[in-house]
């Protein structure tokens, strides 16, 4: 017996998107083996690492405890999405870059997406709050000092585009 | 890591979902937020047949303070977050929201139902001690009707409870503590959104003295299911201010057999049992001798 396939349509960083998958199609699945992008990545596939971490309509979740056709119709921002319009880095990437919140790079799609949304709940982070806002999220660099700079960095980046 | 096949279900009301689990009863395995259960089914630990997912029925997409304000309504698909920001719950059950706090991460409570991880049933989930210590219920439908049942029957071992395969759990109800009540969680994780080594909800009652006119404690991660005690008989009738605490620490602790794992000895668990509660009843106490 053939396995039954459903057509799943995201919008994902703003542009419509379908594939035609298996209901247990993960979404972290989906969106990289599917959709091609690859920039959400997988690490403990059960919820622990944090590393494909995605905004769901606008508030990010584990896309490896989630099937693509569960959430059918949402909007979904990946790492890809967190950018700029023009396409050059955003400010939460920007801050990682200039705080050398990166090491291997592995974990950086998912803190990237849980942070972009925190600053949207929290603009203005304490360093306390900063480092319980990325709790959920494992680095096995162990590079998180840089990490909650990173935090407090984009928080400054954010609030002067704001100003502009 | 990838789970198994199953046979997809998506009904649109909570009548086509009750029709489904009755028609392919006992397969069939109800998908609210997922977040233990897709772990579970990617681990291939569950496999069921069916997968019955609720999460296109916006009807249990709520959380409702009783007329009164003697009670929190939790719908099916209210996410725990949800209901952690619910101003009018916190406003009537501040307990509601300071123990989802402890409850996973931000991002696990995005998607993670509050009604899901008291009908999965987890030693470890505050929800199940919550919902016990205030001596809440929980309503089920199946296509034979619906019932609701108290917590210390819903609740019948490790990740088991008296609900049948054929019924959804619509809601839950956590009454208010009546009269001058505080409440407080508290718990230790090795980090803090992790599984709880021991964590223990309390809920402290003064009489208009300021005298402790009742006691209650329930417990994460130290039974096999959500267990309530009563600790009345250490303190009852002494001043909030110099009350024995300590003493019902002691009986709580010497009620609880907790057990060992990989995670920590039993005997410190009973050692965490008995701090934790001593300083939660404490914390209640003082909110309890402020409150209105």
């Amino acid at each position: 017996m053939s396995e039954a396939m459903f057509e799943v349509t995201l919008l994902v960083n703003g542009v419509p998107r379908s594939a035609t998958v298996p209901a247990r199609r993960l979404l972290s699945d989906f969106l990289r083996h599917d959709l091609e992008l690859t920039g959400t990545h997988v690490g403990c596939e059960h919820g622990v690492c944090g590393a494909c971490t995605v905004l769901v309509d606008g508030r990010p979740i584990r896309s490896c405890l989630q099937f693509a056709v569960t959430v059918d119709g949402a909007e979904v921002t990946t790492v890809e999405g967190c950018t700029r319009p023009d396409g050059e880095l955003g400010h939460v990437q920007q801050a990682f870059r200039d705080c050398h919140g990166l090491q291997c790079g592995f974990c950086t799609p998912g803190f990237v997406t849980t942070i972009t949304a925190y600053l949207e709940e929290n603009p203005t982070p304490t360093q306390e709050q900063a480092r319980e806002a990325i709790a959920g999220n494992l680095c096995r660099c162990t590079g998180y000092q840089n990490i909650v700079a990173s935090v407090l960095r984009a928080a400054e980046l954010r609030a002067e585009e704001t100003q502009r | 890591m990838k789970p198994a096949g199953f046979t997809y279900h998506r009904p649109a009301t909570v009548d086509d979902a009750v029709a489904v689990l009755a028609e392919v009863n006992p397969a069939g395995k109800v998908l609210a937020g997922g977040q233990s259960l897709v772990p579970l089914l990617s681990m291939r630990l569950a496999a069921p047949e069916h997968l019955v997912d609720i999460n296109r029925l916006s009807s249990l997409a709520y959380v409702r303070v009783g007329d009164d304000g003697g009670s929190v309504t939790v719908g099916a698909l209210a996410r725990h977050a949800d209901v952690e920001r619910d101003a009018a719950a916190y406003a009537v059950l501040p307990l509601l929201r300071d123990t989802l706090r402890h409850v996973a991460h931000p991002t696990i409570r995005n998607r993670g139902t509050t009604v899901g991880s008291i009908a999965h049933a987890d030693p470890s989930g505050e929800m199940t001690a919550v919902l016990a210590l205030l001596e809440g219920t929980v309503t089920l439908r199946s296509t034979g009707g619906e019932r609701t049942v108290a917590a210390r029957d819903f609740f019948t071992g490790p990740m088991s409870t008296c609900a049948d395969a054929g019924e959804l759990v619509t809601s839950v109800t956590f009454p208010v503590p009546e009269g001058r009540t505080g409440a407080v969680w508290t718990e230790v994780a090795r980090r803090h959104g992790d599984y709880a080594v021991c964590g223990t909800g309390v809920v402290v009652t003064l009489d208009d003295d300021l005298r402790v006119a009742g006691a209650r404690a329930a417990y994460i991660s130290v039974a096999p299911e959500p267990v309530v005690i009563d600790l009345t008989e250490a303190v009852a009738g002494e001043m909030v201010d110099d009350a024995d605490w300590p003493a019902a620490g002691r009986l709580a602790a010497g009620r609880l057999d907790p057990g060992d794992d990989i995670h920590a000895t039993a005997a410190y668990r009973s050692h965490l049992a008995e701090v934790l509660t001593t300083r939660a009843l404490r914390e209640a106490a003082g909110r309890a001798s402020v409150a209105a």
